[in-house]
């Protein structure tokens, strides 16, 4: 009983919250490359974009960050947009290597930007440590983790709204099928690309403030998702953002249950060793499945 | 009067020319066939006619309105609607996502407009929750068809509707087709399946190297013996395909 507590405390509900946020992260990455056909290297940045504003937004106001995350989604909602205003549509036509080394280009870029006004410090977002909470006596949960939980599970919830509902999610998943026939079916691709660009900045921006509410703010965090996310993506199927989120889920699972000392007493993988773990699963997929779970894109 | 017309139409794909020269109209309430051997740019033609191809000269008319050029989107907006050969459903929308999306530019209430696609192509509403990538190949053609169709247009395009059907489905799509012209829509087809095709055609035209090769009446292509010889299968010649 003991065991099985622990286990869930220190195992299950860490691997539930970061896969979560690699969730979230990951729609971004899949949608844009299902939509605009590349592999946006700048996702990380963003996500670190989002915690800053975030940040900044907490010095000036007494607001909890989850107050202040539409705001700062907002902020890096016209950050991206004006990115893609300058960088992007020029190529819009442009073989995808030329627009996935822009985008290399732009992470580096905003990176510098983020470093040059904020400092490479580590900051925090919220102060101290917080208690866990008891439930029924040994299940024990940081109010953090529920907040983050309980906030991936409402947006997961509004993207399966807006992808199955509305016109234009479907719109998006139509153009993530098949851009040419989007365009003779008079569907606007530019609304659409927009519309990307929203959604994935909105959730980067939400998946970076989970983060740094679970642990800190530095200007390295959303670069170091980068490969899960990645990750995510192509195990659920690349332009599949529902295989996304399971991708998501299933890479933080198992990245916090491989140090779980499943065999004897010695965790089964050196939790040094954590971030392997996405990378062995990409691997790996790409050679048993490159279409991923969810049947996407093979590129 | 010609609902929609290419006149001496010269083009390609970037610096690569295809067309050379193609003319054809389609009147109100017609049905015009396209054949001609394979890479004749029988395709490259309806391509033509939405904006997908630079067109280095020739002109493109939609009722006395010249769309040469025009931007896809705005093609489809003026009401002339294009089933391409491939690729031409959304495999991962439900049946009824995909007549939705044929829907888009409309404004208006296009309910009752499904309730006729689904009359028209029954097995489409019995599937209607299922993923429309996984439908057989006439279930699929009939989705392509119904959500062209889903914005009531001026003109249907159709690039080789019964390519890789049975013969049964292929009857089925043929009978459609006149269905669809007896209500009063136009339709401008490609079709490898020439004979049946020319029977059901009011006129066809057959491409040859992206030129006008013959024209004329459906019935009068199918007697013409050089047409027969080298199109329609007649002699040893085998149907093009
Ligand atoms: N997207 C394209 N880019 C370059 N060349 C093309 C493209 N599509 C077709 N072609 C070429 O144009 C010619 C005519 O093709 P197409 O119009 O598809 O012929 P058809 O439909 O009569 O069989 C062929 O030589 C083909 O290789
Ligand atoms: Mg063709």
């Amino acid at each position: 009983m003991i065991a099985l507590m622990e286990f869930i405390n220190f195992y299950l509900i860490p691997g539930i919250v970061l896969g979560s946020i690699y969730a979230l992260g990951a729609v971004g990455i899949t949608l844009t490359f299902g939509i605009l056909r590349f592999a946006n290297f700048a996702h990380g940045e963003t996500m670190t974009l989002g915690v800053y504003f975030t940040w900044t937004l907490m010095q000036i106001t007494p607001f909890h960050p989850l107050v202040i995350l539409p705001a700062s989604m907002l902020l890096t909602v016209l950050v991206v947009l004006g990115i893609d205003r300058l960088f992007y549509k020029p190529f819009r036509a442009s073989p995808t290597i030329m627009v996935v080394m822009a985008s290399f280009g732009i992470m580096l870029m905003v990176r510098s930007v983020i470093q040059f006004v904020w400092g490479v410090q580590l900051k925090g977002l919220v102060p101290g440590i917080q208690r866990p909470m008891v439930l029924f006596d040994t299940l024990r949960i940081s109010p953090k983790h529920m907040v983050i939980i309980a906030s991936a599970v409402v947006l997961v919830l509004l993207i399966h709204l807006l992808l199955s509902r509305t016109k234009i999610g479907k719109a998006m998943r139509a153009m993530s099928d098949s851009p040419e026939l989007a365009r003779l079916t008079g569907i606007g691709t530019e609304k659409i690309v927009m519309t990307t660009w929203v959604v994935g900045a909105s959730l980067a921006c939400a998946a970076g403030v989970f983060l740094a509410y679970d642990t800190h703010v530095e200007t390295m965090m959303g670069f170091k998702l980068l490969l899960p996310m990645f990750a995510a993506a192509i195990l659920g199927g690349v332009g599949k953002p529902y295989g996304a989120i399971a991708g998501g889920l299933i890479i933080g699972l198992v990245e916090e249950l491989s140090s779980y000392p499943w065999i004897g007493t010695e965790p089964l993988l050196n939790p040094g060793y954590k971030a392997g773990v996405a990378f062995a699963i990409m691997v790996l997929m790409l050679l048993w499945r490159p279409s991923g779970l969810f049947r996407g894109r093979v590129f | 009067m010609a609902v929609l017309s290419l006149d001496q139409v010269v083009g390609g794909y970037g610096d690569t020319q295809i067309l050379h020269g193609v003319s054809m109209h389609v009147d109100e309430g017609e049905i015009v066939v396209i054949i001609g051997p394979n890479g004749a740019g029988k395709s490259t033609a309806m391509k033509a006619v939405f904006g997908l191809l630079n067109l280095s000269s020739g002109r493109v008319f939609l009722d006395d309105n010249e769309i040469t050029n025009m931007p896809t989107e705005m093609v489809v907006r003026q009401g002339v609607c294009y089933v391409p050969q491939t690729a031409n459903i959304f495999p991962s929308l439900t049946v009824e996502e995909n007549l939705e999306m044929g829907a888009y530019v409309r404004k208006d209430d296009f309910r009752p407009r499904m309730a006729e696609i689904y009359d028209l192509f029954p097995p489409l509403l019995e599937k209607r929750k299922h993923a429309a990538g996984t439908l057989s190949g006439g279930q699929r053609q009939m989705v392509a068809m119904g959500k062209a169709m889903m914005l009531e247009p001026k003109i249907l395009l159709l690039d080789e509707p019964t390519a890789g059907l049975s013969p049964k489905f292929r009857g089925e799509i043929f009978s459609i087709i006149r269905t669809v012209n007896n209500a009063g829509t136009p339709i401008l087809m490609v079709e490898q399946n020439a004979k049946q095709a020319l029977k059901i055609a009011d006129r066809g035209y057959v491409l040859v190297d992206g030129k006008n090769k013959f024209d004329g009446a459906g019935q009068a292509l199918l007697d013409d013996p050089e047409v027969a010889e080298m199109f329609l299968g007649g002699g040893s010649h085998k149907v093009a395909s």
